[in-house]
């Protein structure tokens, strides 16, 4: 049997596929969000999710559009303040997984969401860090899920916001107290891992209906491919449902407002 | 003690020109109400100075308040960019704008040095980034016991605080409820703080544990109904996302941002 879904519900369907109810992540706003919140109204019922506004075990209805809506906290086991969130549950080891979205991703796996252009005269301004620099390296596995485009898949980041191994893929040998970083990227078209070696990214598993073709022309460096290369299984009718009312809701509860 | 004063007051009595201002709330309880006191007062020069600039910094800069900000995150939170910020950066509109940015975990730590009287924050944070490159406050230390290398960097220390909380007593003790974020840091990080409120009550009814900021902690206090919105104050009104979501086509144009503020901030006075 299959069923009719577009490229991003199968993006947030295999990105909530990642997580598990044993897992306490640290979870970033848009599309980490989604499917955080997918996995916990899914496969994870159990998934601990923080958010960087202090709310920590939080169990919203509805996605929230700000990192800090009243939803989060109200549907938290409790709040804490900010430092004490990055201090004590961030940078004090507790969270097992970062969850991150980001503007552009280079072949090791650095984050860009501070510019594009040059620091002084940017061509386009992004919102910069917000938490990601520390999440990124106090987490002990990070998960990147972002759409797949020249745009956004590039060689070298412009400017590198937030470390995955670095422009040489070697910045976080031999650091003490960092973790592992970026152990999977999660796009529209296919699921990256980092080489065990080098940590360049490589293609994992294609998405069903997409080429190598298709992952080559929307990839700004030489892209590789994993010897077995796996299919990505399609979203079930469930995840599939449970997505587009959270979703539903969403969107009728952040118009209703005003 | 704290004072009670008007709005109009407070901000003109404790702001002045060339300031250095933080005006906090992360996401929740963001003082509007005070910043559009500062914009209808054409407060210049000011160091502003807040970890996610949000839609009232970028009133602000759009108006001409500002000449430098300090910043961790400076976007609209899940509708994209702010437009003003942007303007400013990328075309000196009103005019040039100076950043210096960090990331939330640095900014978190830097207030919470500020209220701690000391001159600097250490944090494991900013390895592999270029963050560091461009920001000269951000530095490296190795620990003195481990000799392991971490990021400091220069505690907050400013001006003026301002912050919008749920309640006061009649004494000038205050309540803050929900996503606290940095609210009680920033005021003890600053030389003067203003606290917009709510509703001002006889008493707080606040558990033994609740985050209170005592009379004397504090400068000012304002009472400013719906000071917070369009963000929100937990227990009165919820976060109006349309608006913020609205904000993207009143700011990406400058002709509608200047009628926007002339008919919302400066037609309107003081509540």
């Amino acid at each position: 049997m299959s069923f009719e879904y577009t490229s991003s519900e199968m993006m947030s369907v295999t990105a909530a596929r990642a997580l598990t109810s044993e897992m306490t992540c640290f979870v970033g706003i848009g599309l980490p969000s989604e499917a955080a919140n997918l996995a916990r109204l899914t496969h994870a019922p159990d998934i601990t999710l923080i958010y960087e506004s202090g709310t920590l075990q939080t169990r919203p209805d509805v996605l929230p559009l700000s990192i800090g809506d009243g939803e989060l906290c109200e549907s938290a086991l409790t709040t804490v303040s900010v430092p004490e969130m990055f201090r004590y549950w961030l940078q004090g080891g507790h969270v097992s997984v970062g969850f991150l979205g980001t503007a552009q991703i280079d072949r090791y796996a650095n984050l860009n969401t501070t510019l594009i252009g040059d620091y002084r005269a940017p061509k386009v301004r992004l919102p910069g860090g917000g938490g990601a620099p520390e999440i990124a390296t106090n987490a002990k596995e990070v998960f990147v899920t972002l759409k797949h485009s020249k745009r956004t898949f590039v060689k070298d980041v412009d400017f590198l916001t937030t470390v995955g191994f670095g422009r040489d893929g070697k910045a976080r040998d031999n650091v003490p107290n960092i973790g592992r970083g970026p152990t999977i990227v999660i796009t529209d078209l296919c699921i990256l891992k980092p080489d065990p070696e080098t940590k360049e990214l490589v293609v994992q598993q294609l998405h069903p209906n997409v080429t190598r073709e298709d992952v080559i022309n929307a990839t700004g460096w030489e892209i590789r491919f994993a010897d077995e290369l796996g299919t990505t299984p399609i979203p079930t009718a469930e995840e599939l449902e449970i997505l587009r009312s959270l979703k539903a809701r969403t969107d009728a509860h952040h118009a209703g407002q005003h | 003690m704290a004072e009670f004063l008007s709005l109009r007051e407070a901000v003109s009595k404790h702001i002045n020109d060339g300031d250095t201002v933080a005006m906090e709330g992360f996401t929740h309880l963001i003082p509007f109400a005070a910043g559009h006191e500062v914009i209808r007062q054409k407060k210049r020069d000011l160091t502003l100075i807040r970890m996610t600039p949000d839609l009232v910094y970028d009133q602000m800069i759009g108006a001409g308040c500002a000449k430098k900000l300090i910043f961790s995150w400076g976007g609209n939170p899940g509708v994209g960019s702010l437009h003003r910020l942007r303007d400013a950066l990328e075309n000196e509109w009103p005019n040039s704008i100076e950043i210096l940015e960090h990331s939330h975990a640095a900014m978190a730590c830097a207030y919470d040095a500020g209220a701690a009287g000391l001159p600097l924050a250490v944090l494991r944070g900013y390895i592999g980034s270029d963050l560091p490159k461009v920001n000269d406050q951000i530095k490296f230390i190795d620990c003195p016991f481990t000799g392991e290398r971490l990021a400091a960097v220069r505690s907050v220390r400013p001006d003026v605080a301002v912050i919008h909380a749920q309640r006061a007593d009649r004494n000038g003790n205050v309540l803050i409820e929900g996503i606290i974020g940095i609210q009680k840091e920033v005021v003890l990080a600053a030389k003067r703080s203003i606290v917009t409120v709510e509703e001002i009550v006889d008493d707080l009814n606040a558990g033994v544990n609740a985050c209170v900021l005592p009379s004397w902690a504090i400068t000012a206090i304002a009472e400013a109904p719906k000071g917070a919105s369009p963000s929100y104050a937990l227990g009165y009104y919820e976060r109006d996302n349309a608006f913020y979501k609205e904000w993207d086509g009143i700011a990406r144009d400058r002709e509608t941002f200047q009628a926007w503020i002339k008919a919302n901030v400066f037609e309107k006075g003081a509540e």
